[in-house]
């Protein structure tokens, strides 16, 4: 009734293979976009600054790992490594070009973490599956090592850790730093997310994506097929860490303002797998619903269980939490191991019938 | 050519020239190899039997450990302590399969190892709700574990000193390797178990319970991992940091293979022994710490001469 593709006819190549082909979705995502262009408006400060620039940044990493895990099938726990990589670069970049805008050093950082990806990518081309993943766990280490003993990256200064700088662009707006204010930072991640998703969303759907998904789907006939497994393995982990480099460097330049080698620890690659796998692998939608749930529902445990009466220790409600995500997470693989997307999907096939399911 | 000099002569000149020092590293490499060799023991057990590639080994370790001495702070004796322990590790078995392995069965590897993540947050978050998270003293003497040191002088006035503790745990470790040697390949139970690690369809086919096989090596797991935690505690404290170092286990099954138990100990003891000549000799050139990498790049290496690892199974691929 509300969700129907019959009657909309295509004339065109261009709207068949537009990338929402069905008015509905159009309509959806231009409804989603305007709430997320007003939620500054409606949203106070701390649901700006602590849950959305987060999400979204984090929604952005969730999307590198996928298209590394979910469509190449090349599983990776060096996810939050290759974040730092992206923002020590940006660091550096930042304060050797101060006067660049800090939006093109983030998106210019990612080519850095793009080459690490590429370096640690190669045995990939020799070592499947878990032992795999026990190598990108090399990357991981290796990586937080550099960022502790290699003084370079962090200026010398005596701390070790990083600390944004302010810079402003488009005018004379304050874009980071600690006087940047929610609402700038949180429309310079937005639309950095935005149009990057959009860019991925091609890249998966056209040829460099489907030759991923053969990669992933069975390696030997994709290569008996045509398809280079060096160039496209390794085309999946210059992507895949670019966009985790992209938004390492958001991650501490909007969000955490300041930031320490522990900051991207093996904790931080869990967290991302999670939501890849929770979203739903192979799905870009599904990296946004899975980061909003993991990053989210922690947070809502804290502020919520005092809320309904609840009353214990800070740190018991985050024990607590710790085992309600841990909980959370089995019961989600057992009852949908295809993950969130796929749960939208089901309800978007229910609606395409509803209200006469069985006509 | 200084540089050269540095990594290629320099390591061995010291190494000969305080040989006591040489045979102390060694010795420690040789007790860290057989802790990591323990750990790896509790994942391949798993592994053969279910394919699950068991992530919460680490934090199984930690969790028994913790368990025992908990339970000793509240006043029960060492020995019913040890009994409990081995009965919570029995009951967390039970859990994890009735309510884990059980509705996820036939699912694809990955979502199975996502899912002993996910049991990997739940029990720290338990352990921390109902132990606390502070670190605590492994009850040594308690349990009558040796805790003493024997110094042996070696050529003019080298000393190398051997911690009791250690002596015991590499026994302990080769007892148990020994005895699941005999339990895999003599016993009823053992026979089931290779004939599942083989191939499940055929197994059940022939009558052998999965589920109940299935609990048996998530327990045999979480005994290996109680001792384990014993071993480990002495040594240092129980604290949830172990469960990180608990991830140099990997290496250690990606070197020993992942169905291979003989792998499981050469294995540790090639990581556990490079990784200390590594740090003490090689470190300092480049700033030290690079124990925290090491083990990782040495099964780098040896992966990309040997995917399979050095004992396990040939993968043979087909389209």
């Amino acid at each position: 009734m509300f969700y129907r593709e019959s009657g909309q006819y295509k004339t065109t190549y261009e709207s068949d293979q537009a990338i929402f082909p069905i008015r509905e979705d159009r309509i959806g995502i231009a409804i989603i976009m305007a709430m997320a262009l007003i939620t500054p408006f409606i949203a106070s400060e701390f649901i700006l600054a602590s849950i959305m620039i987060p999400f979204l940044i984090l929604a952005l990493g969730t999307i590198g790992l996928n298209v590394l895990t979910g469509y190449a099938g090349q599983l990776s726990l060096g996810t939050g490594a290759f974040m730092g990589a992206g923002a020590y670069a940006c660091y550096k970049l930042a304060t050797i070009f101060p006067d660049i805008n800090i939006v093109v050093l983030i998106l210019l950082s990612g080519v850095f973490s793009a080459g690490v990806g590429i370096l640690f990518g190669l045995p990939s081309l020799r070592i499947k599956g878990l032992y795999l993943a026990v190598t990108t766990l090399a990357a991981q280490f290796f990586l937080e090592w550099c960022f502790i003993r290699i003084p370079w990256l962090y200026n010398y200064n005596a701390s070790g850790a990083i600390e944004v700088p302010e810079r402003r662009g488009f005018g004379d707006l304050i874009l980071t730093g600690p006087s940047a204010t929610a609402t700038t930072r949180y429309y310079v991640v937005l639309a950095i997310v935005v149009v990057v998703t959009l860019v991925v969303k091609n890249l998966v759907r056209g040829r460099i994506g489907r030759q991923w998904m053969m990669i992933r789907d069975m390696d030997i006939a994709a290569e008996l097929m045509g398809v280079r497994p060096l160039w496209a393995k390794l085309s999946a982990f210059a992507v895949s860490s670019y966009l985790a480099g992209v938004a390492g460097a958001m991650f501490v330049f909007f969000y955490l303002g300041a930031a320490e080698p522990s900051s991207f620890g093996i904790s931080l690659s869990f967290q991302v797998l999670f939501m890849a796998i929770l979203g739903g692998l192979g799905s870009l939608v599904g990296s946004f619903f899975g980061a909003a749930f993991i990053w989210i529902l922690p947070i809502a445990l804290r502020v919520g269980l005092p809320a309904v009466g609840v009353d214990v220790g800070a740190e018991i409600i985050f024990q607590i939490a710790q085992m309600a995500v841990g909980a959370l997470i089995i019961f989600f693989l057992i009852a949908e191991p295809h993950g969130l997307a796929r749960l939208w999907a089901i309800g978007k096939e229910k609606l395409r019938v509803w209200p006469f399911p069985y006509a | 050519m200084d540089t050269l000099y540095a990594v290629f002569v320099d390591p061995f000149a010291q190494m000969i020239d305080m040989p006591d020092f040489f045979l102390q590293v060694l010795w420690e490499g040789f007790v860290a190899g057989v802790l990591y060799a323990l750990i790896a023991l509790g994942f391949v057990l798993i592994f053969k039997a279910s394919g699950v590639f068991n992530f919460a080994q680490g934090i199984m370790v930690v969790f028994a450990g913790l368990t025992l001495v908990g339970l000793h702070e509240k006043g029960v004796p060492a020995w019913l302590a040890l009994i409990l322990a081995i009965a919570v590790m029995g009951v967390l078995a039970l859990a994890v399969e009735r309510l884990v392995m059980r509705p996820l069965v036939n699912q694809p590897d990955i979502i199975l190892l996502m899912s002993t993540i996910g049991l990997t947050y739940f029990l720290v978050g338990f352990g921390e709700f109902v132990f606390g998270g502070e670190p605590k003293q492994m009850i040594t003497r308690e349990l009558g574990l040796p805790t003493g040191s024997t110094a042996i002088e070696i050529g003019e006035n080298g000393l190398l000193i051997l911690q009791h503790i250690d002596i015991a745990a590499a026994a302990i470790a080769l007892l148990m390797v020994a005895g699941l040697g005999i339990f895999f390949n003599k016993t009823r139970i053992g026979r089931a178990l290779r004939a599942v690690a083989d191939d499940h369809q055929a197994a059940l086919s022939v009558g052998i319970s999965l589920n109940q096989i299935w609990v048996i090596v998530w327990f045999a797991a979480g005994i290996v991992a109680l001792a384990t935690g014993i071993m480990w505690g002495a040594r240092s404290d129980v604290s949830f940091a172990l469960e990180i170092i608990a991830l140099k286990a990997l290496p250690v099954l990606i070197l020993g293979g992942f169905t291979s138990i003989p792998g499981a100990i050469v294995g540790g003891l090639i990581i556990g022994i490079g990784e200390k000549l590594g740090e003490i000799y090689w470190g300092p050139l480049v700033g030290g710490g690079i124990e925290s990498w090491l083990a990782y790049m040495i099964a780098l290496i040896f992966l990309l001469f040997r995917p399979q690892g050095l004992f396990g199974e040939r993968i043979i691929e087909r389209v």
